[in-house]
Formats: C-alpha cells, structure tokens, sequence
C-alpha cells in the first residue's frame, strides 16, 4: 500500500514540478532573475524527468495505474475527472517529453541569452511540459481535452513570443484558429462518446467499444464508432498539423528554434498521433475510419515533402519535414500499426528535435539570418553542429542502422500488408516519400555545410523572408560554434537518433511491451502480425534494409541532391525553369494559404458585416424598433393635427360627429 | 445563526447603505467619505450573503433561508424570500460583483460620486431582490425597480449619446415585461388568489393557457438575456454605459432573464416550454453563431464584448431547453462564469479606456509592450472569453455542448461552431489591441494598471482559474434544484 502512495507521489511530482517551475519563473520572474528562473525550471523539468525514469522501471516491473486524482465535477450521471492512466505507452511518451524537454530548457540558456523575454520564455516551455504531460498521462477524455488546449494556448504564445513581429502574431493566431477548428471536431468526438457510452473513461468507454461498434448515430444515421472515430480524427488533425489543417505548422516557425524543436516537431505536433494510438480500441472498430487516416496521413506524408525542396529558409525546411513524417506517423495508424506509429513518433522526436536544434545553432552561428542561400561551407566553422546535423539527416532519411531506419520501414512495411481502402494510394506515397525525403534533407545539408562559403556578403536579390532587417553576418565575418550549453544537448539527442532504433524496435514492435494499451484486431488487420513473422532481430532487419527499395529511393535521393547542389548547381534553376507551373503552384503551398484567407477569413468577415449591418441595424434596429418608435412619433404627429384651436374646425368636426352618431341610431330604421 | 435574516439583510444592506452614501455625500460634499461609505456597505453586503454558501444544505430542493411576512394581505401579497441552489449561487455573484465595481469606480469617477456609487449599491440590493423573491409581485416590483437605477447610471455617467441608449434600453425591458404583468395577474386569478410563485408551479393549466403564458413570459425574458432578435439594445447600452454599468450589466443584469426562465417558464408551463423546444433552441443556436460573426468585425472592443455575451447567453438558453441535467446545469455554470469572465472583460476595456478615452480597436496596438501585467490579465479573460479549458468559460460551453451532441448531433454541431467564432473574436480582438508594435504615441504614453487595478483584476482570475479548475462545488449546490425542476418540467401538467 505504501509503495502504491509513493507511486502516486512520483505521479504528481512529474507533471508538477514543470508547473512549479513554470509558476515561479512566470509571477516571480523579477525576483528570481535570469539565473534563477533557469534554474528552478531546469530543476523542474529535471526531476519530472527522473521521476518518470522511475515510473518506467516500475511500469517495467508490471505496475500499472488507473485511478482519479480528483472529481472535476459530476452532472448527469457523468463523473469528469482528472485522474492518470499509467501503462507503457504513457510512460514512453513521459520519457520523451521530459527528456526533449529538458535538452530544450538547457539549450535555451545559450540561445535565448540575449532575449528580454528570457524568464518569460522559460514560464512558457515548462508550462508547455506541464501540459502535455497532463495530455499523455490523461486517463480520460476531459484531461485530454485539457491538455490538447493546454498545449494550444502554449504554442499561440510561444508562437507569438517576440509579439512585435507582425509576422508572428499573425502566425500564433491563425496556429489557435486552425487548432479549434480540428478541436471542433474533437468536441463534437466527445460529445458522441459520452452520449452513448456513458463515461469518459477511457477503460470504461474502451470496455463498451464493441457494443457501440453495433449503434448507429440516431439523427444522422452514421455508424456510431465510425463518426465518433472521424469526428476524434479531425482533432488530430489540427493538431498534429494533415492535410488539409496543416496550414498552421509551417508558419509556427515565427516562434524561437528551441520551442519548433520542442512544441512543433518533437512533442506538441504528435499529440494526434498519440490520441490516436490512445484510441486504437475504437479505432480497430471502423475500417472506413481508418482508411480515412490513411489517405489523409498519406497525402500529408508525400505532398508536404515536394514543399520541403523549395524552401530557402532552413527552419521552413525542417517544418515541412516535420509534416511530412507526421503524415508517415498517420499513415501507420491508418494501418493499425498503431505501435510503428507510436514507435516513429519516438524516434522522430530524437531526431527531428535534433535537426531543429543544430537548425539553430547554425542560426546563432549565422547571427539570425535563417536563408541557406546565405550559407554554405559552414562544416569548417561548427563541427560539433556539421556532425550531429548529418546524425540527424541520416537517421531522418532512413539510413540502415540509425533510428529512422528502424521505425520508417516498418511503417512502409506495414502499409505494404495493410488491407483497407487505399491502402495502394498509401503505398504508393510512402515509398515516393523516402525519395523526397533524402532529396530536401540533403538539400539542406549540402546547402549549409558543404559548398561554397556564401555568407558575409552583401545579400541582396533574394526576396525578404519575414523580417531579418538587422540580421546575418557582416561582410568579412565567419560564423562561429555555438557554446557548451547549445552543443551538449545535440550531442545527447543524437545518441539516441543513432541507437534507439536498433535496441528499442523489438520489444516495442513485436515484445508486447504496450500490453493493453494498443490493441489490434489481428484477423482483421494482419499487418503487425506478419511483420512480426518476417522480423529476425534489428541486425538482420538493417542488413535486410540495405536490399530494399525505400534504401536505393533515398540513396538516389542523397546523390541527385549532390548533384544538383555541389556538382552542377545550374540544374535547378534549370528545372524551376522548365517544370515553372509546378514550380509556381509548390512556391505558394499548392494555394492553401491563399484559399483559407480569401474564402475562410474573408467570407466570415463579409458575412458578420453583413448580418450587423443589414441584420441588425437595418432589418432590426432600422425598420422594427426604430420603426416603430417612430411610427409612434408620427401618429402622435396626426393627431396633433386635429387640435388645430381653430373653432370652426371643431365646430365641423362636432356636427360630422353628430351626424354620424344620429346615423348610427336611426340609420337602421 | 439561525433566525437571522440573511436574505433580507442581504437586499436592505445594499439599499440602506446606498442613501446613507446619498446622504453623507450626496452634491459631492464629502467624496472621501462617500467613497469609503460605500466600500463599507458593498463589503458589508457581500459578508452577509457568504452564510448563504456555507450553510447551505445541497441535500434538498427546498427552499432555504426562508422569510415570510404580510404585505398586502387584501390580496394576499406576501413579503416571502427565499433562495434553492439555482439563485443562491447569483445572490453571491450578484453581492460580489457590486463589491468590484465600487473598487473599480473608485478613483475613475470623480463627478456625482455618491450619487453613482449609491446606483450600483441600490441596484445590488433590488437584484438580490429578484433572485431571492417567491411572491409574484415582490418580484415584479424588484424585477421593474432594477431598471431604475441601472437607467440612471447610463443616462447620467454615459458616453455621448447615452440618451437613446439609455432610453432604448428602458423602452425595450419595460416593453417585454408589461406582457408578463398581465401572465402574472392571469395567473393570481386562474389559482383563486394567490400570488405565491410555488403555488403557480403546481397550478393545472391545459396546453393552450400555458403556451400564451409562455410567450408572454417569453417576451419579458428574451429582451433581458438578449434572446436574438431583441438584442439590439445591449450593444447601445454597453458602449454608453460607464465601465461599472458594463460590469453590472454584463455580470448580473443578463442573468434575470435567464434566470426568470427557470423561476417563470419551465415550471409554470412546461408543457409549453416543451412543445416550444424547437423555437427556443433555434433562437439560441442564432445567437451562437449569427451574433458570433457580427462580433467578428465589430470596430468598438465594447460592442465586441457585448455581442459577445449574447452569444454567451445564447448557451445559457441552448442548455435550458435541452432539458437534461448536463445542459441545465451546465447553463447556470455558464451563467456563474460569464459573469466573472464579462465582468473582467469590461474592466479591461475601462482600463484601457481610462487612460487612452477611446474603445476602438483601431486606435491601440502594442499594448503588451507598455502594459504587460495588464496584458497578462487581458489575456487570460481573452482565453476564457473563448471557452479555454481551466477557465471558468470551458466549463459551461462543454457541458451545454455535450448535452447538446446527446439531444440531437446537428444541434451539438451548430453550437460547438462556439469554439472557433469565440477564439476568432476574442483572440483578433486581442492581437488587433495589444500585440504588435506600439501603435502610436498614445499608446506609448500609457502606464501600466496600478496596485488597484491589479488586485481588481487578480480577484477575478482567481475565480475564473477556480471555477475552471474545480467546478464541482458550485455544481454540487445546483443538483438537487436542477433535478428537481427536471422531474417537474418532465411529469408536466396535462393529466
């Protein structure tokens, strides 16, 4: 019993010790100054992290927990509580989160060193930690919810963080509105569970799954599990930034690095993900559901990835990247193979908050200017960056052996054997996207750290992007390495990148380490199942991986990148020249931007002029209420009239009454 | 404390206190000891209310705190007071917020200041008038009363054009409620002489009766909430009232309609409120979302706020008329909270008011940079304004929302469309006032809010954060009441 209590004690101190440190920093930043705020939020992040190793041995040991912290309130017979759900897929995502969390906290000592917002920055990302730690650890939909706007709120304000910009606060509010529109669906998910389950508990509404599987919705007629499914999806979607809600994501780059490293890559973004994997009971349930995720997670994976290559801004291209390999992540949970999903999610956090972080230190080395057509040759200047930034390439393009490698096959993998409606289409995407993928990374690379030296001069001709007026190197400066503080946290994150694949994959994919937590209907969509047939170890799997098709697609995507970048840097002028329709319509975003502004955000303004200008004041105010006031006015205007004081008219008036009422008496007669 | 009488204490406190205000400091003789006279008497009254809470028995429907006394005797009009868990909760509010409008009125108004502070004191106590009243016409002379002063505080402390303003506001409410006067003596005939409001619950009234009955009702209390299409006037008034009408009038005064729905319609005629389900719902999902897009482009923060509470109470009787605990339930949360979060809203806008004298959008910009403490509070009310979980705003739309989704699928989509209309207003309200660089030198030359202010400001994030955080109190006192109501409304009368 006691050890239950001491469980329950590191349950709290996890999510916590961020809110505390968070709280001091935030209220008594004046106090407490620079060092102080880093320190306590540091040392907060730091023990939710420890905290969280110790849940991991425990939850290794078998323990697992369910249980309510408190009574949120009750109504209807619904009891809404927080409370934490404890399993293996909790706890990995604890570990990931704290621990991205707190190479971010220490990288943002050096990065943010000269910012005046630096005690407020860190009250925001330990408030983040908090956040999305109560989002994993949530054993039912309220805390869920909780924490999704949680994070929200965050990002707007991280998002938002140098509030001058005007770029920025156009990004954090349009990142909040695109957000709440996937969290519309998200509500309305909710809305569906708790009719007709009861509860929202996760275990008690997963215990009813397969009766709700044989409801219909009773007004629309829908299958029950499939509405609610597309309704939680479309949450995810917001935030774990598909097609066609991902407009969000790129834009978030306005914020500082160390947070598009921790909130928009690694941690935040994959909360979909995740929710989805939460949710695979349901999931399993509806097959039109899951081909939905599919084709959407498949579509996001590949056309976000074209974007990626014609991007100048380096932080744009990890963005672009981030959503690509979202999609993967979607695309394995439209396959049921909700722990590939999960599995990638992991690694793609190591990795990718690995390539955002080396992306900012070539910032900090560049002093702020973030276009690689300013940079170049870079690899003599920062070799700690140059080694762990091609770590992270490597590991993102699926180099046998890295951590990429371990989780992107498999998803390929599955999505080969997986059996629902667009399976091909998925198939097909994935496979083209490891091509992509290796093409842009490289392209990045190359551009950065290899190649001619093109920064310190003068640069001009190249279109502003965003708002590096006092930015970049001066002519003659070389770019430096970043300190200690920016460097150790890449070198630790690109531990990982490199190894976690090899020593996780087994006991993740096919050990049962997720137990309960990620259910998957075998018969139904084998596809786990036979990959866990196929599979001889990680040492056989990468070997293997040297022979297959997605390891040639990214090789040949490195090589042309190579060429088009070090070898003959003409060829791709030469190709935005001859494919230009291509080449215009992947420069504007396929035009989500410019539909979501004219036809959203125009018409919703259009349409509030309109029904406050004629609904309100003409139609209501105009003709109803002032109407009729003065229509009041102009009848007490007539009968003023009559009081005319002049005596003949009364007499006239007097003997026209008369009249009249003799009529009336004897008129009948 | 038993045999105190807490809710009368409650009512003359405030009104007492408020000609004591009149006569100490009435023509500015005194302003320092008006000003003190009234803190005096708002804290006084709010003490008195907080027994209500305390001693509260959430285990019954019944009524608590009960007084009764003769009135009229010849027709049987009685002095009888008496709260349940759906009005003790507003008699709190209501004594509360007279409390933080008496601060922020403190060193903005400087013109007639007895005379204002005592409005705001004479209108608490009329208010705590209706929420407590259980005779008919105690409650009609306190529900006609209240326009008294609030039409004062707009006629005389108000913007440019307050006459039509306050006149529109004053023509509109008294308009709707003639209607329920004659539904009141209607029904002191139909139940052979008695004004007794619990009486009219259990009075037998066939369909037809019932449904003149509700539409008279529906009249008088549409034109309070704002139901659209009588909203009109709120606009009007909040832009000419002074930031502590706005409070007032925001927090409390929209609450009478709501509240006259659950005290009047649903129990009297609730075969009618039945049988007009489809109307009141349609009328409340037009305020979610019709007045949601007119918010959007309003030019004046005030008018923003203002159409924005009609969506708000657009929820509050969205959940009324979905009859089921959770949308009753979390209306009245809806209620509780919009009171906090519009309240804090308007002081906001008096913040910024007080200094720049302008409320449009347009002449601000860059706020946070000059003012972040305010910034930081403004945001929170922004965030709660648009319903963000831990906030007392989520609290409400979540479970009006989920009732809304088990009623009927269509009706919970309409209405979650909040979630975005709600953001999208506040927060590009929010962007356009205080972020981004300072706009001009106006705003260069503002100070950040004072140790008043602030106090002000954190009292109400408090609860804001507290009732977001932990709603399950306040829902607690609500369920006996709320069930209550409910079997009543569902056993209906026609048998």
């Amino acid at each position: 019993m006691s050890a239950m209590n001491e469980m329950k004690t590191l349950y709290l101190l996890v999510p916590f010790a961020p809110l505390l440190g968070s709280i001091v920093a935030g209220l008594f930043g004046r106090w407490v100054g620079r060092r102080g705020a880093h320190t306590v939020t540091i040392l907060g992040v730091l023990v939710s992290f420890l905290a969280s190793i110790a849940i991991y041995f425990d939850v290794q040991a078998g323990n697992t927990f369910n249980g309510p912290l408190y009574v949120w309130g009750t109504s209807d017979g619904l009891s809404f509580e927080v409370g934490f759900l404890i399993d293996p897929l909790t706890v990995m995502m604890m570990l990931v989160v704290t621990f991205v969390s707190l190479m971010v906290h220490i990288y943002t000592i050096g990065y943010m060193a000269d910012d005046p917002g630096y005690t407020r920055f860190f009250s925001y990302i330990s408030l983040f930690t908090f956040s999305m730690l109560m989002l994993v650890m949530a054993n039912n939909f309220l805390q869920l919810f909780f924490g999704w706007e949680a994070v929200g709120l965050v990002s707007y304000l991280l998002i938002g963080f140098w509030y001058t910009r005007p770029s920025a606060i156009y990004a954090n509010l349009k990142a909040f509105l695109v957000n709440r529109v996937g969290d519309f669906g998200f509500l309305l998910g909710i809305g569906l569970v708790a009719a007709y389950a009861g509860s929202l508990d996760y275990v008690e509404v997963f215990a009813k799954a397969e009766h709700l599987a044989g409801l219909t919705e009773t007004v629309t007629g829908w299958p029950l599990v499939t509405a609610i499914c597309i309704a939680l999806f479309v949450g995810a979607m917001g935030k774990s930034a598909q097609v066609p809600l991902h407009v969000w994501l790129p834009d978030s780059m306005e914020g500082p690095t160390p947070i598009s490293a921790l909130i928009h890559a690694a941690t935040m973004v994959t909360a979909g993900i995740f929710m989805v994997a939460r949710m695979s009971p349901l999931f399993e349930l509806s097959d039109t559901a899951l081909s939905f995720v599919l084709i959407i997670g498949a579509t996001t994976a590949l056309f976000m990835g074209f974007l990626g290559i014609v991007q100048n801004d380096i932080k744009r291209v990890v963005a672009y990247s981030t959503l690509s390999q979202l999609g993967y992540m979607t695309v394995a949970l439209g396959a049921s193979a909700y722990s590939a999903a999960v599995f990638h999610l992991m690694t793609h956090a190591f990795f990718k908050a690995l390539l955002f972080l080396a992306a900012g230190s070539v910032i900090i080395g560049m002093h702020h200017d973030q276009d690689m057509r300013n940079m170049g040759g870079l690899r003599k200047y920062m070799p700690v960056t140059w080694i762990t930034a091609l770590i992270g390439s490597l590991a993102l393009i699926g180099t046998p052996f890295f951590s990429g490698f371990y989780s992107k096959d498999t998803i390929i993998e599955a999505v080969a054997e997986a059996n629902v409606f667009g399976a091909g289409y998925a198939y097909f995407c994935v496979l083209a996207g490891v091509f992509v993928t290796a093409f842009y990374t490289f392209r990045m690379y190359f551009l950065v750290f290899h190649g001619e030296e093109r920064f310190g001069k003068a640069h001009h001709g190249h279109e502003a992007h965003g708002h590096d007026e006092h930015h970049g190197l001066a002519p003659g400066e070389k770019p430096h390495e970043s300190p200690p503080v920016v460097t150790v946290p890449l070198v630790l994150l690109a531990i990982p990148s490199v190894v976690i694949g090899y020593f996780t994959i087994e006991p993740m994919l096919y050990g049962g380490w997720f137990g309960d937590a990620i259910q998957v209907l075998a018969e139904k969509h084998p596809a786990m199942a036979h990959l866990a047939e196929q599979f001889h170890g990680p040492l056989a799997m990468a070997l293997h991986g040297f022979t297959t098709a997605p390891f040639w697609l990214a090789l040949a995507g490195v090589v042309f990148a190579w060429f088009c970048y070090l070898v003959r840097p003409q060829v791709p002028e030469f190709f935005a020249r001859t494919f230009r329709p291509i080449y215009v319509l992947l420069e504007n975003k396929y035009y989500f931007d410019r539909f979501n502004e004219v036809v959203f955000a125009g018409g919703a303004r259009l349409l509030g002029r309109f029904l406050w200008q004629i609904g309100d004041r003409t139609i209501i105010d105009g003709a109803v209420v002032n109407g009729s006031a003065s229509m009041v006015g102009e009848l007490a205007a007539a009968a003023r009239t009559l009081q005319s004081g002049r005596l003949y008219h009364y007499a006239f008036a007097m003997i026209v009454g008369m009249v009249v009422l003799l009529w009336f008496i004897y008129g009948g007669h | 404390m038993a045999g105190i009488p807490l809710l009368s204490l409650a009512i003359w406190i405030p009104i007492l206190g408020g000609l004591l205000v009149l006569a100490v400091g009435g023509n500015d003789r005194n302003v320092p000891l008006a000003r003190v006279t009234s803190l005096f008497a708002a804290a006084l009254g709010f003490a008195v209310t907080l027994p209500l809470w305390f001693q509260f028995d959430a285990g019954t429907s019944a009524l608590q705190f009960v007084e009764i006394r003769d009135w009229i005797p010849r027709y049987s009009v009685r002095y009888h007071l008496g709260v349940d868990g759906i009005s003790m909760p507003f008699v709190l509010l209501n004594s509360f917020v007279t409390l933080i409008v008496v601060i922020a009125g403190w060193q903005v108004i400087r013109e007639r200041v007895a005379q204002y502070m005592a409005a705001f004191l004479i209108m608490s106590g009329i208010i705590n008038g209706i929420f407590s009243a259980m005779d008919a016409v105690l409650f009609y002379v306190f529900f006609e009363a209240s326009l008294i002063p609030l039409y004062l505080i707009i006629g005389i402390w108000g913007g440019p054009n307050r006459v039509y303003a306050a006149i529109k506001f004053f023509l509109y409410t008294l308009a709707g409620s003639l209607l329920m006067l004659v539904a009141l003596l209607y029904l002191f005939y139909a139940s052979n002489g008695s004004f007794e409001i619990l009486d009219w619950h259990r009075l037998p009234l066939d369909l037809r009766t019932q449904q003149l009955l509700f539409l008279a009702f529906l009249v008088a209390f549409a034109v309070k909430v704002p139901m659209w299409p009588v909203h009109t006037w709120l606009p009007d008034a909040h832009v000419e009232a002074p930031t502590g009408g706005s409070v007032v009038l925001a927090a409390i005064a929209l609450k009478l309609g709501a509240y006259g729905f659950l005290r009047f319609s649903l129990p009297i005629a609730p075969d009618a409120s039945m049988s007009f389900q489809w109307l009141m719902v349609t009328l409340s999902l037009i305020a979610v979302v019709y007045i949601g897009f007119v918010a959007l482009v309003q030019e004046d923060m005030k008018k923003l706020v203002a159409y924005s509470s009609i969506a708000h109470m657009g929820f509050v009787t969205l959940g009324f008329f979905l009859f089921n605990r959770l949308g009753v339930e979390g209306a009245i949360v809806q209620m509780i909270s919009h009171g906090f979060v519009s309240g804090a809203m308007f002081l906001c806008i008096g913040v910024l008011y007080d200094r720049m004298h302008s409320r449009r959008i347009a002449d601000y910009g860059g706020v946070v940079n000059v003012m972040p403490k305010f910034a930081a509070f403004f945001l929170l009310f922004a965030m709660a304004n648009s319903g963000l979980p831990a906030t007392s705003g989520f609290v409400g739309e979540f479970m009006v929302a989920l009732a809304a989704v088990k009623t009927n699928f269509w009706i919970g989509f309409v209405a979650a469309t909040t979630l975005i209309l709600g953001a999208a207003y506040s927060l590009w309200m929010y962007k356009r006032v205080v972020f981004g660089p300072v706009a001009n030198e106006h705003v260069a030359a503002l100070e950040d809010i004072g140790a008043r202010e602030f106090w002000m400001l954190a009292v109400l994030a408090f609860f804001v954060l507290l009732l977001g955080v932990y709603p399950a109190p306040l829902l607690d006192v609500m369920h006996a009441s709320v069930d209550e109501l409910l079997r009543h409304v569902a056993a209906g009368k026609l048998h």
